[in-house]
């Protein structure tokens, strides 16, 4: 399989890089760009379902229909911004940002306690039952001061967040 | 029992479900599937940790490992590594080089490809020529038949590798037919059948090509003896099986060559072998194949030369106690190690469908014990 689209130039790189706020190298970058053109394989300029799917250790993934459905139909300059929250020169709180987005399905900046439970649903499956579930949240939420109604805004999970020392990277090879 | 536990924790429990449901996690309906290894054994372990201090909000909400390994699988991941190619490294660049280079294309294109085509040609001439009347006109001779088109077959091998000025060095003992005996070898293309199949007829199980391929498989490789398969249809296992094991336990017919992979993987990897070969109660003869060409036709007929490294290793038995899948693996890992291969927990078959739910749900059941667990703890 090989990268028949166009190649990057100089340009589209930079505009890359510009466009992720030089989270990634333009080396990085360059890879990251070969990657997309494998697994868009019908090159039609961004990677579909089947496509991600296609990949065995994405598809087991407990998130990754939500993260699917974040990343569906981008373009690569909006692939590797996607990416950029993975890279080890990214922010605590860009990183926290990301995780954010992924439990504010609805995008309007306040995540309640259905998004709570229904991550929660999707990392532990069958092996809980819902309503120990819900136990469970509204226990630890009230442990942490908030409430079973309460609306979580982005400064709640940097608070939440912020000083657990997150590890969140990805290393791009680099051949 | 979480009954017993403080106050605080009594709280989570409604009355009924309390001793029943949190005494223990119910188990995935597909945890008992003896059928593949423990992916978990061959995937690095150290993506989830599990802690044991007491469960907190931030805990819930810091989904950065799973977010992480999703990532690294977009990023990267190694079974679509098995099927990729590796394009040669150009070495033309430079003011030296590049005249030389030209030179050479010009007797790859100018003179060896021709030279091979008509090598090529020369070898169906002769195999045609050969093995047409002795098919039609032995026909009542079976034994005789039979060894005149193995050596048949051989010989049009050998003109393929010749044409490809194929240099393929064997290492360990020829197979030779005995009965109760199977040969298994890794897989990256058809090409890794006719480098075997010039030594030794062997008898194949392949997937039923159409096109012109297919008209060579109907026709002369029907003569050595080969068993069709057909992926997609999911009754066609025990029929193959079936049939496998008779030509098996047959006494004439030419040894069985098996690729469990079940598809093609680049040179650099092995996938998950199927149990299929490992059940037959047979010896497994296992043969490592490593190449340093290209799988291109084109490519390889107008390239120097191509190496070819075959090893014929010990037979292995099944050990007493042994799972065939156990087999299987074991079997794949002594191949893997003597082509210097890397082996990967993926099943071939991927590449066609999706992988079953159950490796999610091991992930699952995992981090909800971690998060019941943490639980109880002070």
């Amino acid at each position: 399989m090989g990268n028949t689209s166009s190649m990057l130039t100089q340009y589209d790189i930079e505009e890359v890089q510009e466009h992720c706020n030089n989270t990634f190298s333009q080396q990085e970058i360059v890879s990251l760009y070969q990657r997309f053109c494998q697994l868009d394989r019908n090159s039609g300029g961004f990677i579909s379902a089947d496509e991600f799917l296609s990949v065995p250790e994405f598809a087991v993934n407990p998130l990754s229909q939500r993260l699917f459905r974040m990343v569906d139909g981008l373009n690569f300059k909006e692939f590797v911004a996607f990416l950029s929250a993975f890279s080890s020169r990214a922010t605590l709180q860009h990183k926290v940002e990301f995780i954010f987005k992924v439990y504010d399905f609805d995008g309007n900046g306040k995540v309640a306690f259905s998004d709570l439970l229904d991550v929660l649903r999707d990392l532990t499956g069958q092996f809980i039952s819902e309503q120990q579930r819900e136990l469970v949240l509204t226990h630890v939420l009230e442990e942490a001061g908030y409430k079973k109604d309460s609306l979580l805004v982005l400064s709640d999970f940097m608070k939440i967040l912020g000083n657990t020392g997150l590890k969140m990277e990805v290393e791009v090879p680099v051949d | 029992m979480y009954g017993q536990q403080s106050k605080k924790e009594v709280r989570f429990l409604l009355p009924q479900e309390g001793e029943k449901k949190m005494s223990k996690l119910s188990t995935s309906s597909s945890e008992l599937d003896l059928d593949r290894p423990n992916i978990e054994d061959y995937l690095p372990t150290d993506s989830i940790h599990q802690p044991h201090t007491k469960l907190r909000l931030r805990d819930l909400l810091d989904i950065s490992p799973t977010l992480t390994e999703a990532a690294g699988a977009i990023v990267d991941d190694s079974f679509t590594r098995c099927f990729k190619s590796n394009p040669p490294e150009p070495w033309n660049w430079n003011i030296y080089l590049f005249p030389l280079w030209c030179l050479g294309v010009v007797v790859r294109y100018g003179i060896l490809f021709p030279g091979r085509v008509l090598i090529l040609t020369i070898g169906w001439i002769i195999f045609l020529s050969c093995y047409i009347p002795v098919h039609v006109l032995l026909k009542g001779h079976d034994k005789l038949r039979k060894r005149l088109e193995r050596a048949l077959v051989e010989l049009i091998c050998s003109f393929f590798v010749a044409s490809w000025t194929g240099v393929v060095k064997y290492h360990g003992p020829r197979p030779c037919a005995r009965p109760k005996q199977v040969f298994v070898a890794n897989h990256t293309s058809m090409i890794d059948f006719i480098v075997l199949e010039q030594m030794t007829a062997f008898a194949v199980i392949m997937q039923k090509h159409p096109g012109w391929v297919g008209l060579l498989q109907s026709t002369i490789l029907e003569s050595v003896g080969c068993i069709w398969f057909n992926r997609s249809e999911s009754k066609d296992r025990e029929i193959v099986a079936r049939k496998l094991r008779e030509h098996v336990e047959g006494t004439d017919n030419n040894p069985l060559l098996i690729f469990p992979e079940g598809t093609c993987v680049n040179n650099n990897y092995t996938v998950m072998f199927k149990k299929g070969a490992f059940e037959l109660g047979a010896t497994v003869c296992p043969i490592a194949i490593k190449q340093s060409f290209t799988t291109h036709l084109l490519q390889l007929m107008t390239s120097w030369a191509v190496v070819c490294d075959v090893w014929y290793l010990e037979p292995q038995n099944m050990k007493p106690g042994e799972t065939a899948i156990e087999f299987a693996e074991r079997v794949r890992s002594i191949i893997s190690v003597r082509a210097g291969l890397k082996m990967v927990p993926w099943d071939g078959y991927l590449k066609y469908s999706r992988p079953s739910p159950k490796h999610r749900e091991r992930k699952q059941q995992s981090f909800a014990e971690s998060v019941l667990r943490r639980l109880e703890e002070k």
